[in-house]
């Protein structure tokens, strides 16, 4: 793995150089290179064990506590644990994309981590270097393609499993990454129209003296919800829905190949989690009081710090949404990825397009319009984001409302047992068909007659109770 | 089609060895330019005569993957990981997808090896030979030297694309919205025949 990362660097320093990252011997690419590397695995073997933690304050449990000091080596014992299982591969898979679909999976994830700039020049081993591995012209765009071949990990675990819900699993996350990926690039691309360049490192200078976060709230707010959309993470899990798909996508997989999608997964949450940092949060810079009182924040290994601080605060995030949110359904979840997020993102772009353009004509009330029209589209994301979440109760409230009293002939609409060919429980507010009683002559178990509907509808109640007379 | 382009890849590499200066002694760049070039056209032979379908999903991404380390060869970062998002991240998933919505059998699928071999290896070779012939025209004097050029930098080409080229690409647009347009008819249609029209 990081010989991969390593070859990348070599490759990537033929690039154009803003900031002379050519300069750096080949020893100290590599030692870059293992230490992203053990940064990554520690990371997530860190944000399992404060995941655990934080979820079980939330639900005011305890959470792990006897592996090491507080339970910090839980996840480490996990590992260990996961590595000495028996490796098991089903008999239907598809042996050689089944072996490869993990290892997709997590490659891309430590790959994407090159470009990321972890904190600004420091001495190392006598070296002027930066704390970054590469940089690229076009980084923030490798990070978007690298991400988008770790989806194949996931199909292709889902399939090659030759199962029902890993296939299931992998057909959500396909359709579900390829959604959320458009906004999140749409939200890149505010950012860039403001930056003037895609290099992460520029970006991070360009912020020196306003956080994007604040000049592009709606970019900002945008990239957060596909973030967690990106990463399958509650309350957009769908592809590995306990409750509905066993795992998911890895629900064959056992041993080592399981451990790498979890890692892949946590990667992939310190990935995303340091873009948004580097894209909207100013990157390794300190923020505004401490840099107001201290001038020294910003040098050296101090910026490390603040980068950590900041990829924490987004792990955080994750792990409360987590403990707060439940799982949308997919038609929620899509309608919100096609309906909302990407014609907002659409909108706002052409308004940030349309400032600059003003800007470069000359003109002089940009910063008026843009904060006012920021203003209002941050708040009706907020607000139908909000509704997405609400909306089920509140539909269920007024159903209750609407819900006529018992005998009264129903308000609601009529319930179809079969509504689109499938037999279907009846919704909130709808009644079951009054069905003929006669005197029962043993008792049923509950519901018995509602399977012996038989998607006729109340017409043909008689002919559904002659049947069970007949079964009896 | 991918199999001609594979073809007039392999073709361009050896030009470019062969063509400007460095022509005994070809530089790492060029030897690996053409090794890349010949996994592409492997993994492009393979799509079509594997017959296991998904796999040959997985053929194509190693093609057009091979394609964008050849443009990273060439210095076009830009379009390389543009390559990768749009081909491999995008189409490719939506292959998958489609395939495994239908039918994505584990397993080699026989019905798939059709009568029609011989004609379609007939429009390949012809597909092929016209794109070299074309690629072989427009560039066979052309040489670029690696280390000093930019043409490949994302200024340069976006440059050309909405200055020269701005008509052919919002032609293409339009071409795209079409397709889109079309296929949101074609579902509609289909719906209302069912008496389901939404």
């Amino acid at each position: 793995m990081s010989q991969r990362l390593a070859e990348l660097a070599a490759t990537t320093d033929l690039a154009a150089d803003p900031v002379g990252f050519a300069s750096d011997p080949w020893w100290l690419i590599l030692f870059k290179a293992v230490l992203v590397f053990a940064f990554c695995v520690v990371m997530t073997l860190f944000a399992i064990w404060w995941e655990r933690k934080v979820v079980a304050w939330m639900q005011m449990r305890i959470g792990p506590k006897h592996v090491g000091p507080q339970g910090l080596l839980q996840s480490l014992a996990d590992g260990v644990k996961l590595a000495f299982k028996e490796d098991i591969i089903v008999k239907a898979a598809d042996k050689p994309v089944y072996i490869l679909a993990p290892v997709v999976s997590m490659v891309p994830a430590f790959m994407a981590f090159a470009v990321i700039p972890m904190g600004g020049q420091v001495s190392m081993f006598g070296h002027q270097t930066h704390l970054q591995l590469t940089d690229l012209p076009v980084g923030v765009l490798y990070i978007l393609a690298t991400a988008s071949v770790g989806i194949y990990g996931i199909v292709l675990a889902g399939w090659s499993s030759g199962s029902t819900y890993p296939l299931l699993g992998s057909l959500r996350s396909t359709a579900q990454m390829i959604s959320y990926e458009v906004a999140m690039g749409l939200s890149f691309a505010g950012v860039f129209l403001y930056s003037g360049s895609m290099s992460t490192s520029t970006i991070v200078g360009q912020q020196g003296d306003t956080w994007f976060a604040v000049l592009l709230p709606v970019s900002f707010i945008i990239y957060i919800v596909a973030m967690v959309g990106e990463t399958n993470r509650a309350p957009f899990d769908l592809p590995e829905a306990e409750g509905e798909l066993v795992g998911g996508f890895h629900t064959e997989y056992s041993s080592l190949k399981f451990a790498l999608f979890f890692l892949a997964e946590y990667v992939n949450m310190v990935v995303v989690s340091s873009l948004a940092t580097t894209l909207f949060l100013g990157g390794y810079r300190a923020p505004w009081p401490i840099t107001a009182v201290w001038d020294g924040a910003n040098s050296g290994w101090w910026t490390l710090l603040w980068y950590f601080l900041k990829v924490q605060l987004f792990l955080f995030l994750f792990i409360w949404l987590r403990g707060t949110l439940p799982r949308l359904r997919y038609d929620q979840f899509m309608r919100l990825g096609w309906k909302v997020l990407i014609p907002t993102s659409l909108v706002w772009l052409m308004l940030i397009a349309t400032v600059r353009a003003m800007k470069n004509e000359g003109y002089d009330y940009r910063g008026i319009v843009l904060g006012i029209a920021g203003a209002i589209i941050a708040i009706l994301v907020l607000s139908v984001v909000w509704d997405m979440f609400r909306g089920t109760d509140d539909e269920e409230e007024k159903a209750k409302a609407a819900q006529p009293p018992p005998g009264a002939p129903g308000a609601a609409e009529p319930f179809d047992p079969m509504a689109g060919g499938f037999p279907v429980p009846p919704l909130p507010g709808q009644e079951l068909p009054p069905v003929p009683r006669r005197a029962v002559r043993r008792a049923e178990p509950v519901g018995a007659m509602v399977g012996n509907g038989n998607g006729t509808g109340s017409a043909d109640d008689e002919s559904a109770t002659d049947a069970t007379d007949k079964e009896v | 089609m991918t199999a001609g382009l594979a073809a007039a890849t392999v073709a361009a590499a050896d030009l470019s060895g062969r063509g400007g200066p460095g022509f005994l002694s070809p530089t790492g760049a060029e030897v690996a330019f053409v090794l890349i070039g010949l996994v592409v056209l492997g993994s492009a032979l393979l799509v079509v005569t594997t017959s296991q379908i998904v796999h040959a999903a997985l053929w194509l991404v190693v093609t057009l993957g091979g394609l964008a380390a050849e443009y990273l060869l060439l210095t076009a970062e830009f379009i390389a990981w543009v390559q990768v998002l749009i081909y491999i991240g995008a189409v490719v998933v939506l292959l998958l997808f489609g395939l495994m919505l239908t039918r994505a059998p584990i397993g080699r699928s026989t019905e798939l090896d059709s009568l029609k071999r011989w004609p379609a290896v007939l429009v390949a070779v012809g597909a092929t030979a016209t794109l070299l012939t074309v690629v072989v025209d427009a560039f066979h004097s052309a040489y670029l030297d690696l280390g000093k050029t930019d043409d490949g930098s994302a200024r340069v080409t976006g440059e050309s694309l909405f200055r020269v080229w701005v008509l052919p690409f919002e032609v293409l647009s339009v071409l795209l919205l079409a397709a889109l347009i079309g296929a949101i008819v074609l579902s509609r249609g289909r719906a209302d025949a069912d008496g389901k029209g939404r």
